[in-house]
C-alpha cells in the first residue's frame, strides 16, 4: 500500500515536471512558436488523409499545371494532381520515419555512449576511432549507398538513419557521462559493489538524460533534413507517395511557370523543420543545457 | 608539443585507415557486387565467369583489400567501372571544380561570418541582433536544396537577373567556372556563413562575460580598444575548430548543392557513381572526403594548438 503511494507521487512528480518544462518552452515566444508549428504539423500528419480533398495519386490531363483557384488551393502539379492535398500529405512519411530513426538513434547513441564513457580503456579508444571514422565520411554517400543497394523501403531507410546520426550521440553520451561519473555518488554506488548495469540505469542514465534527450531533439531536425535530402535527390521514398523532397525535386524543373507547386512543399517542409529546431532550443533551455557553442556534426 | 603534433596525426592516419576498412567491408557486404550490377541482367555463365576474372573478384578478400589500399596509398584509386577510364582522370576535374566552388565559398564566408558575429554579439539582443540572428537561424535550419531551389526561382527566374541553371563542363577554365558559380557559392556560404556567425557570437559574448574583461573595462581601457585587444582574440581561437567541423559538414551539403545548380564537382559525382552503381568510384570518393574531413580537423587542432600558448604544454582533451 505504502508502495503504491509513493510511485503514485512519483509519477505525479514526473507529470508535474514534464507540465513544468513545457511550460518554461512555452514562456518565450521562440519557443511557444516552435511548439505551436510542431503540434500543427503532428495534427496535420494524423489528420490529413480524413481531410484531403482529392486523391493525392488521381493524375488527370484537364487539371495539369492550373494556377491555385478556389477549387485547386494551391494548384496542381504537372500531372493534375492537387498540390494542395499532396502538401498536407507529404508530412506523414517524412515524420514517421524520422521520428522513429531518431529514437533508434537515441537508444543505440545514448547506450553506447555511457557504456563508453563508464568503462573509459581500450575498448572505449577503439569504438571512439569507429565513431570517428564513421563521421569523417559524409552522410549523404553513405547513406545513398545503403538507399541504392537495398532500397529505399521504410524498413531499410529508419535503421539506417538511426545508425548514422545515431554515432553523434555517442559522442555526447560520453561527455555527459564523463561530467557524472567523478561524481561521488557513482564512488559509493560501486564502494556498495554495484554492477556496470545497474549504475548505468539507475545512477548515470537520470544524470545524463536530459543532455541526451536536447542531442536527439536536435538530431530529429538534421535527420529530417537528411531525409528529404535523399528525397530530393531520388533516393527516398518512391512516387507517387506524396513527399515534399520529392515533390520540390519534381516541381523544380517547371518552376519558372508554375511556381506554387515549389513553393507549397517548401512551406511545409521549412516551417516543421524552423519548428522543430526551435522545440528543441527551447526544450534544451528549459531543461538549462547550453548548445550554443556546439558544432554541427 | 612535437610529440602531441605527431601523436593528432597519427589519431588521423588510424581514423582514414578504419574509413578503408569501412568502405571495403561496406561494398563487400552489401549485397550485388561489381559484376553482377555492371552485367545486369546478363550475369550468369561464361560473361559472369569472365567478369569476375577480369575484376579479379575470385581472390580473396583481404588481399584485394591490401591490393587496394597499398594502391590508394600511392595515390591510384584503380579504374572506374562506367568509362573504364582510370578513376583519377574522373577524379581531376571534379577535385579542381570543387576546389574553386569551396574556395570562393570560404574566401566570402568566413570574414562575412567573423564581422556578423561580433557584430550580433556586441549589440546583443538588441535590434541588429534579432534581425542578423533570426536570418542566420533560417538559413541554417533551411535545407540547402530549399534555399538553392529559392535563389534560383528569385534572383534567376523572376529578378532575371543570372541564369538559373548553367550547363558548366567539367574541363571549364577557371574563368568560365568564376563567371557561373555565382550563385551556388550564395547557396553554400550563406549556410556556412549562418553557423559560423552563431558560433562567433557566443563566444564572443562568453569571453564578454570573463573576468579579464570585466577587469580591462575596470581599468578603462576605452571600449574598442578592449573590444580587439582583449575580447577578440580570445573569442576567435575557439572558433577555429568550429569552421572547420562546418567546413566539414558542408562536404554532404554540397551534394545537394551541385546537384540543384547542376555543378561538375565531387558532389555531383557522388550522385552520378552511385546511380551507375560504379563502387570503385564510390570507394574512391569516400576515402577522399574522409580524408578532407580529417585533414581539416587535423589543421585546425594544430592551428588551435600553435595560437594558444596555454595548451602548448598541456594534453588537450580528445
Amino acid at each position: 500500500m505504502e508502495n503504491n503511494l509513493i510511485t503514485e507521487d512519483k509519477q505525479k512528480n514526473k507529470l508535474e515536471k514534464a507540465f513544468e518544462i513545457l511550460k518554461t518552452m512555452a514562456s518565450k515566444p521562440s519557443g511557444l512558436i516552435g511548439l505551436t508549428i510542431v503540434l500543427f504539423h503532428v495534427v496535420l500528419a494524423l489528420t490529413s488523409p480524413y481531410i484531403a480533398p482529392y486523391d493525392y495519386k488521381a493524375i488527370s490531363p484537364n487539371t495539369m499545371l492550373l494556377a491555385p483557384s478556389a477549387e485547386h488551393w494551391f494548384g496542381t502539379d504537372s500531372l493534375g494532381r492537387d498540390v494542395f492535398t499532396r502538401t498536407i500529405l507529404g508530412g506523414r512519411t517524412a515524420l514517421t520515419v524520422t521520428f522513429f530513426g531518431s529514437l533508434i538513434a537515441l537508444l543505440w547513441g545514448g547506450l553506447l555512449g555511457i557504456f563508453c564513457g563508464l568503462v573509459g580503456g581500450k575498448i572505449d579508444d577503439v569504438v571512439m576511432r569507429v565513431v570517428d571514422a564513421f563521421l569523417s565520411i559524409p552522410w549523404i554517400l553513405a547513406m545513398l549507398l545503403i538507399v541504392s543497394l537495398l532500397g529505399t523501403s521504410t524498413e531499410v531507410l529508419i535503421p539506417a538513419l538511426g545508425f548514422f546520426y545515431g554515432k553523434g550521440i555517442v559522442r555526447v553520451a560520453r561527455a555527459a557521462t564523463h561530467d557524472v561519473i567523478a561524481k561521488d555518488f557513482i564512488v559509493s554506488a560501486r564502494a556498495r559493489g554495484h554492477s556496470n548495469m545497474s549504475i548505468i540505469w539507475n545512477e548515470i542514465i537520470p544524470n545524463v538524460r536530459d543532455a541526451i534527450l536536447v542531442e536527439g531533439a536536435m538530431r530529429w531536425s538534421w535527420m529530417l533534413l537528411g531525409f528529404s535530402s535523399l528525397s530530393f535527390l531520388g533516393f527516398g521514398v518512391s512516387p507517387p507517395t506524396p513527399d515534399w523532397g520529392l515533390m520540390i525535386s519534381n516541381a523544380r524543373g517547371l518552376m519558372s511557370f508554375a511556381y506554387w507547386s515549389v513553393i507549397a512543399p517548401i512551406v511545409g517542409l521549412s516551417s516543421l523543420i524552423i519548428g522543430i529546431n526551435l522545440t528543441a532550443d527551447a526544450f534544451a533551455k528549459a531543461l538549462g543545457i547550453d548548445r550554443s557553442t556546439k558544432a554541427p556534426v | 608539443m612535437l610529440l602531441l603534433i605527431l601523436k593528432r596525426i597519427g589519431l588521423g592516419l588510424i581514423t582514414l585507415f578504419i574509413v578503408s576498412l569501412i568502405t571495403f567491408v561496406g561494398v563487400e557486404v552489401l549485397p550485388g557486387d561489381a559484376c553482377t550490377t555492371y552485367l545486369e541482367r546478363e550475369a550468369y555463365g561464361a560473361a559472369l565467369d569472365a567478369c569476375i576474372k577480369r575484376l579479379g573478384l575470385d581472390i580473396p578478400a583481404y588481399e584485394r583489400y591490401l591490393d587496394w589500399a597499398s594502391n590508394v596509398v600511392r595515390g591510384d584509386f584503380g579504374y572506374s567501372l562506367s568509362g573504364e577510364m582510370p578513376i583519377n582522370e574522373v577524379l581531376g576535374p571534379r577535385v579542381k571544380n570543387s576546389l574553386v566552388l569551396a574556395s570562393v565559398s570560404i574566401l566570402i564566408g568566413i570574414p562575412l561570418a567573423i564581422v556578423l558575429g561580433i557584430i550580433t554579439a556586441l549589440w546583443r539582443d538588441k535590434l541588429p541582433d534579432i534581425m542578423i540572428s533570426t536570418i542566420t537561424i533560417f538559413s541554417m535550419t533551411i535545407p540547402e536544396f530549399i534555399s538553392a531551389t529559392l535563389l534560383i526561382l528569385i534572383v534567376a527566374i523572376w529578378l532575371g537577373w543570372l541564369p538559373g541553371i548553367v550547363i558548366i563542363p567539367s574541363d571549364a577554365t577557371f574563368y568560365e567556372l568564376l563567371s557561373n558559380i555565382i550563385l551556388p557559392v550564395v547557396a553554400i556560404s550563406m549556410i556556412m556563413t549562418a553557423h559560423m556567425a552563431r558560433m562567433v557570437r557566443s563566444s564572443v559574448i562568453q569571453v564578454m562575460a570573463s573576468d579579464y574583461v570585466q577587469m580591462a573595462i575596470l581599468k578603462g581601457v576605452p571600449y574598442w580598444k578592449m573590444v580587439f585587444r582583449h575580447v577578440l582574440p580570445n573569442a576567435l581561437l575557439p572558433a577555429i575548430n568550429v569552421v572547420a567541423l562546418t567546413i566539414a559538414w558542408l562536404l554532404g551539403g554540397v551534394v545537394v548543392t551541385e546537384v540543384v545548380f547542376n555543378y561538375p564537382g565531387l558532389g555531383r559525382l557522388v550522385i552520378e557513381s552511385i546511380s551507375n552503381r560504379d563502387l570503385p568510384v564510390v570507394q574512391a570518393l569516400a576515402i577522399i572526403l574522409a580524408s578532407i574531413y580529417v585533414g581539416i580537423n587535423l589543421i585546425a587542432d594544430l592551428m588551435t594548438l600553435m595560437l594558444n600558448p596555454r595548451l602548448k604544454s598541456l594534453q588537450i582533451r580528445k
